[in-house]
């Protein structure tokens, strides 16, 4: 397909602006969900399992920080890593770390809630035989992690479907600079802007496809791994 | 546990994937306009830069007003913006080190091909702006302190309105690029003062025309000045100076001449002129 | 618990020896009374203590009536409660195997164990509790869901275990086997204790007229 400028024709022609795009994309938001999944996955547990004042509070705030907006996160990474800001010293605003430190925040609590359903649910059938067999409380928390790790697949993509495809914080903290903090949702943003609408909406569909992929391994996964643990 | 661990090495595994992007220290930022990376611009002119002279310059689009904030926080090494008087506030306070005029291309005002208000061919912008506003036509304005924003609230001024006081349902402040300004005007066949740049680039004209254009008081200077490094110590100095100079040096200026689409010149250089 | 008395009163002397039987009507209290001995729940009141000491021997494990199988194979739920009950990680394959073979479920060590048969489950939940040799084995209706041949099977390894030393004490609502196992039986009502005696003379000459009832099958009330 030779002058084929659509989202397709380049991503097939192995375009490499697009491929740095895509890669990028990929880079942060994978990187964003797994940190996220550090973090968040055993918040959650810790919530599910203990019972400390403030805790219903707790519940209540991580549920809610599921729901704000990625402009507002995004604009207060944006002013903490702003050279005149507290953490400006590091020089990360308009770098692909500050992209990943603002999705992290926007995955974690998405996570951690989710992950708080999942485990308390598993808990409730666990405790009486954990607490028999005298576990203690970090070993509790990874074994309900462990046994909820397949459900945990859907927590995770969850948080992944949600940092790859949001523009408001990654395009504020990024800046998108051509090849170095570019990202599908801010090229497509970019594109909108420029009345480029269909390489925009190329860019859109590729998006939907890698999201599809990503969310069909991770089906195949959970049920291969259903099929093995029960 | 297994499971952590595996997440620990994904984490690092993406870290490091993003991390190359960090060794390219020879780079400096620049704080620009929408429209001066919505026309293709930078695009053309960097990669011819870093050519010669192997600094990679990132380029954050903004409104000129934003941009110069950019600036002012210390978040970029240059601003390259076009609105004079902000530019001149922001030297006065001491931000910035030194403007130099760059080039300049002009407005142009935009409408759908009927033009309701009747102002095809006017020469007079400023008669122009009158009569939208007599016909209440619909007039879509950026709203976001950007150059063109600002430009555009002068030649109502111009025009003796005092928008603030004025506007009425048809007059539509967005607050978002000149692109998306553009985008709105197509969707609902208003009118629009743009930058001639980004409306050659602009892709999804519609029934958008060029109606109003060569007035005196459409000229959009644009400077640039490097952020002044005894505020902001961050400031890469040298780098950033050697971008300005090259930008103003007569191979700079030429390739900013030679920028064309289809054969239509964008960018007038005017580095010389000192009244610009 | 919540305004409800569950247990009411209920003093009881747990003797070494052959296994206690704790035998009663739906909703007598077994379980409960089960649980406050596993360290699961402390009494509202009163105390529980073992050998005249308040600390819960460490090496105890119970079954449950209701057993949770984790979300891993047959053979991952013992490899987990030898590694709960600290048993050096070499001895774990032997153990698995002997432990399986027990309870008559050989060749099942990598089924899943929430795809075992109700009483597949229950005989690996008993394994389970074995895992870590305990001197304390709570058992709770732990032959309920069992054909005649498992529930054999069962029984003796409840005898086995008991010779071996620990102390079993477990409840059920099958008679024959309160007579077939039982050391010492405790016939609880309403959270209460009505009678408690040696398996011999409790099954020959109740001392109470509600022993008398329950064991001739009629509804106490
Ligand atoms: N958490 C609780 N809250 C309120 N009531 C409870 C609770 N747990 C048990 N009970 C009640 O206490 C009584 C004793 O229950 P328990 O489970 O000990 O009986 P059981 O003798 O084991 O009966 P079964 O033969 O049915 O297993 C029952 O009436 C039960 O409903
Ligand atoms: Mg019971």
């Amino acid at each position: 397909m030779p002058g084929d400028t659509s989202a397709f024709g380049l991503l097939l022609a192995g375009d490499p602006a697009l491929l740095a795009i895509v890669r990028l994309s990929l880079a942060v938001s994978l990187s964003a969900t797994a940190l996220a999944a550090v973090i968040g996955i055993p918040l959650g547990a810790a919530v599910a399992l203990t019972r400390f004042r403030g805790r219903e509070g707790m519940i209540v705030f991580l549920n809610a920080m599921m729901g704000v907006p990625p402009v507002v996160i995004g604009l207060t990474v944006f002013l903490l890593l702003s050279r005149s800001g507290p953490l400006g010293s590091f020089g990360l605003l308009f770098t692909p770390q500050a992209m990943i430190v603002a999705q992290t925040i926007m995955v974690t609590p998405i996570i951690a809630a989710l992950t708080r359903q999942t485990v308390e649910d598993l808990w409730a059938e666990y405790r009486d035989e954990l607490t028999a067999m005298n576990v203690g409380p970090l070993r509790k928390i990874a074994t309900l992690v462990w046994d909820a790790r397949f459900s945990l697949v859907t927590t995770l993509l969850a948080g992944f479907g949600r940092a790859a495809s949001e523009v408001g914080s990654i395009i504020i903290v990024g800046g998108n600079i051509e090849g170095f903090t570019r990202t599908m949702t801010t090229a497509i943003a970019l594109e909108t802007s420029k009345g480029d609408l269909s390489l925009a909406i190329g860019l859109g569909i590729v998006l939907i496809g890698i999201v599809v992929i990503i969310n069909a391994l991770a089906w195949v996964v959970r049920r291969a791994g259903e099929a093995y643990a029960g | 546990m297994h499971t952590r661990r595996s997440l620990f090495v994904a984490a690092l595994g993406a870290l490091l994937l993003s991390a190359p992007a960090l060794a390219q220290d020879k780079s400096i930022v620049v704080a620009s306009t929408t429209s001066t990376q919505d026309s293709g611009l930078f695009e053309y002119l960097l990669p011819i830069f870093k050519q010669k002279t192997g600094i990679t310059v990132k380029v954050i689009a903004q409104g000129t007003g934003q941009a110069l904030d950019t600036g002012r926080r210390g978040d970029a090494d240059v601003v390259f913006v076009h609105a004079k008087s902000a530019e001149l506030k922001f030297l006065s306070e001491g931000q910035g080190v030194k403007r130099y005029p760059v080039m300049y291309n002009d407005f142009v005002l935009i409408g759908p091909k009927s033009d309701p208000a009747h102002v095809k061919g006017m020469t007079d912008v400023a008669k122009a702006f009158q009569t939208i506003k007599d016909k209440k036509a619909s007039f879509i304005s950026r709203g976001d302190r950007s150059g063109t924003n600002i430009a555009e609230l002068k030649l109502w001024k111009d025009a003796g309105i005092d928008i603030d006081k004025d506007k009425g349902p048809w007059y539509k402040a967005i607050g978002q690029g000149m692109g998306a300004a553009l985008n709105t005007a197509q969707a609902s066949g208003a009118y629009v003062l743009s930058d001639r740049g980004t409306w050659i680039h602009f892709k999804n004209k519609g029934d958008l025309e060029i109606l109003v254009e060569g007035d005196k008081r459409m000229f959009n200077q644009y400077g640039v000045m490097l952020v002044n490094p005894a505020k902001h110590p961050n400031v890469k100095k040298d780098l950033g100076q050697q971008f300005i100079d090259w930008l103003i040096s007569p191979e700079g200026q030429k390739v900013i001449a030679n920028y064309k689409i289809n054969g239509q010149q964008l960018f007038y250089p005017d580095a010389t002129d000192p009244s610009a | 618990m919540r305004g409800v008395t569950i247990l009411d009163r209920l003093s009881l002397t747990v003797g070494a020896g052959a296994p206690t039987v704790l035998i009663g009507p739906n909703g007598a209290g077994k379980t409960t009374a089960l649980r406050l001995m596993a360290g699961l729940m402390a009494p509202t009141s009163g105390r529980i203590t073992w050998g005249g000491r308040p600390d819960v021997p460490a090496r105890r494990a119970i079954m449950f009536q209701k057993p949770a199988m984790l979300r891993r194979s047959a053979g991952g739920n013992l490899r987990y409660a030898l590694n709960a009950a600290g048993i050096p990680r070499r001895d774990y394959a032997g153990r698995i195997h002997e432990l399986l073979a027990l309870v008559g479920l050989d060749g099942l060590e990598r089924r899943p164990a929430r795809r075992l048969s109700g009483g597949e489950q229950q005989r690996l939940a008993l394994a389970r509790a074995l895992a870590g040799d305990p001197a304390v084995l709570l058992l709770d209706e732990p032959t309920a869901s069992l054909d005649p041949a498992a529930t054999k099977t069962i029984e003796d390894v409840i005898r086995a275990v008991a010779a071996k030393g620990a102390k079993v004490v477990m409840s059920t609502h099958d008679l024959g086997q309160a007579r077939r196992l039982g050391g010492d039986i405790v016939l609880l009502h309403r959270g209460r204790l009505l009678e408690t005696g040696p398996a011999a003379t409790f099954f020959t000459s109740p001392q109470t007229e509600a022993a008398r009832i329950f064991l001739a099958g009629d509804l106490l009330v």
